[in-house]
């Protein structure tokens, strides 16, 4: 398994490198979004209204931080990913639309998503779920917020990020999908587990 | 102080540690996961956890950025006498706590999505009330993450089916939860009752301590078994392949209509928190968990 360090922008080449299971970390730019946000910047795009942010080359990360705001100026207390499932809807039109390259998360993606990953160069990481304190020691300033009107979990956060991981890359550009291998694996297990259990 | 305002801070308090220290039941039972996984993948996750839930205690931080929306158990002593301002306290403990710990702001209109900012809103905090000896009212704290919680399931089984269906179902709803409830879980099951009573009971299992057994051997040899199997899936600790699915299976029961089985399920994620303190009528307070 290897180790990858990336920075913001990232480009389609540095992408399409890592595999599934390898180790990723990434410095710059990091943009929380959960589905909200994944909506309502899909709705900009198609009614041609203004987005605050550029996703492009982005690290979009499926967070909802606690912040404080601190004579001004805000600073993230806690910042562990979200369970990626409730974007599965938006995100492979939002791979294509906004051309981010990395998206964090927990617990992995689905098929649609894989595959606009293998389509325009992006990946998927898992970041440790829950682990918030961890992942907020990693954030070295909050550049910005937009779209607070959604609440203080949904908006968009704009983070300076130094080394964010280690992440492990759940789906890659290549069209694998490791939590879909691991939960495969389960299912085969299944007959066999439920022998052992006694249940007919 | 009066006793309104004593069980005000002290509910305060409760919620800070619950967010805060997780329970010593959980630590260890994490700790000795990661001694004992054999997948990389699963130890580099446990290794992120243990990491967390020590950078959580001595920053005094919450573990994770999901406080969840604040349940609270109240048991209610016998001699303690009126209670009828508790829920007007926990309401104000929880508006204090989301500023003071902090906690984020997590409940919103279920329909319109629109955020209270407080944690507070129609029925929350939800408080489930219990009767109890003594002259005081004991709180437990159960900030409850949506990862997990969204993992739940009801079922009603085929009662001539038993044991069979029901550890059936509980083994189809880990594989298809997979990583979604942050493993590795604690999986609460309630049996019988009614639909609402088995996974009021699902819930309330999960306030039992990791590896306190049923009473009953009959249930505690099921969790057993059932635990045993979860950890067969290999699903492992954040979904990404190894032992440690599952670090314990609660059972709790109530009697049920001859015609029917129903099961609930409630899972916890490894950040299993909660906290319970004491308040007695003369205003003493302690912390007992």
């Amino acid at each position: 398994m290897a180790t990858f360090k990336f920075r913001t922008p990232v480009s389609e080449t540095d992408v399409r490198k890592p595999s599934i299971g390898d180790t990723v970390y990434v410095s710059g730019t990091m943009i929380t979004a959960r589905d909200q946000a994944h909506r309502r910047a899909l709705e900009h795009a198609k009614t041609g209204k203004p987005i605050p942010v550029d996703f492009e080359g982005g690290v979009i990360f499926h967070c909802g931080p606690i912040a404080v705001k601190e004579k001004e100026q805000w600073r993230i207390v806690a910042a562990g990913p979200t369970t990626s499932t409730r974007m599965e809807a938006y995100e492979a039109e939002f791979i294509e639309k906004m051309k981010p390259r990395i998206i964090v998360g927990k617990a992995g993606m689905g098929a649609r998503t894989a595959e606009a990953a293998r389509k325009f160069g992006a990946m998927y990481c898992d970041f440790t779920g829950g682990a918030a304190v961890l992942a907020s020691q990693k954030i070295r300033a909050v550049k910005g917020v937009e779209w607070y009107d959604l609440g203080m979990p949904e908006a968009l956060w704009i983070l300076e990020v130094e080394e964010f991981g280690p992440m492990t890359v759940t789906i890659d550009s290549h069209g694998k999908n490791l939590h879909d291998i691991v939960q495969g694996s389960a299912q085969e297990k299944r007959a066999e587990i439920l022998k052992v259990l006694g249940v007919a | 102080m009066g006793i309104e305002k004593t069980v005000e801070k002290t509910a305060v308090e409760i919620l800070r540690r619950a967010v805060i220290y997780l329970p010593r039941d959980v630590k260890e039972a994490l700790n000795s996961a990661y001694k004992d996984e054999t997948s990389q993948a699963g130890r580099t996750q446990l290794k992120a956890i243990l990491d967390n839930i020590k950078l959580g205690e001595s920053g005094k931080t919450p573990i994770c950025q999901d406080t969840g929306i604040i349940l609270f158990f109240v048991t209610v002593g016998r001699d303690f006498g009126d209670f009828s301002f508790v829920p007007e306290a926990l309401r104000a403990a929880v508006r204090t706590a989301t500023v003071d710990v902090p906690l984020r702001p997590n409940a919103v209109h279920p329909l319109t999505r629109k955020n209270s900012g407080d944690n507070t809103g129609m029925n929350m905090p939800y408080i489930n009330w219990d009767i109890g000896e003594g002259d005081y009212i004991e709180v437990t704290a159960m900030p409850k993450g949506a990862g997990s919680e969204n993992m739940s399931s009801f079922a009603m089984l085929t009662p001539a089916e038993g044991e069979s269906a029901l550890k059936r179902f509980v083994i189809d709803q880990v594989i298809k939860a997979g990583a979604q409830p942050c493993p590795p879980t604690i999986i609460g099951v309630g049996v019988g009752g009614s639909a609402d009573i088995a996974l009021k009971l699902a819930k309330k299992a999960l306030l039992r301590s990791i590896g306190m057994r049923h009473p009953e051997p009959q249930t505690a040899n099921l969790e057993k078994a059932i635990l045993d199997a979860i950890n067969m899936t290999g699903i492992g600790p954040m979904g990404l392949g190894g032992r440690f699915t599952s670090l314990g299976v609660n059972i709790e029961y109530a009697h049920c209509h001859t015609a029917s089985l129903p099961v609930g399920l409630n899972m916890q994620c490894w950040a299993a928190r909660r906290a319970t303190g004491r308040i007695h009528r003369d205003g003493t307070v302690e912390m007992v968990g």
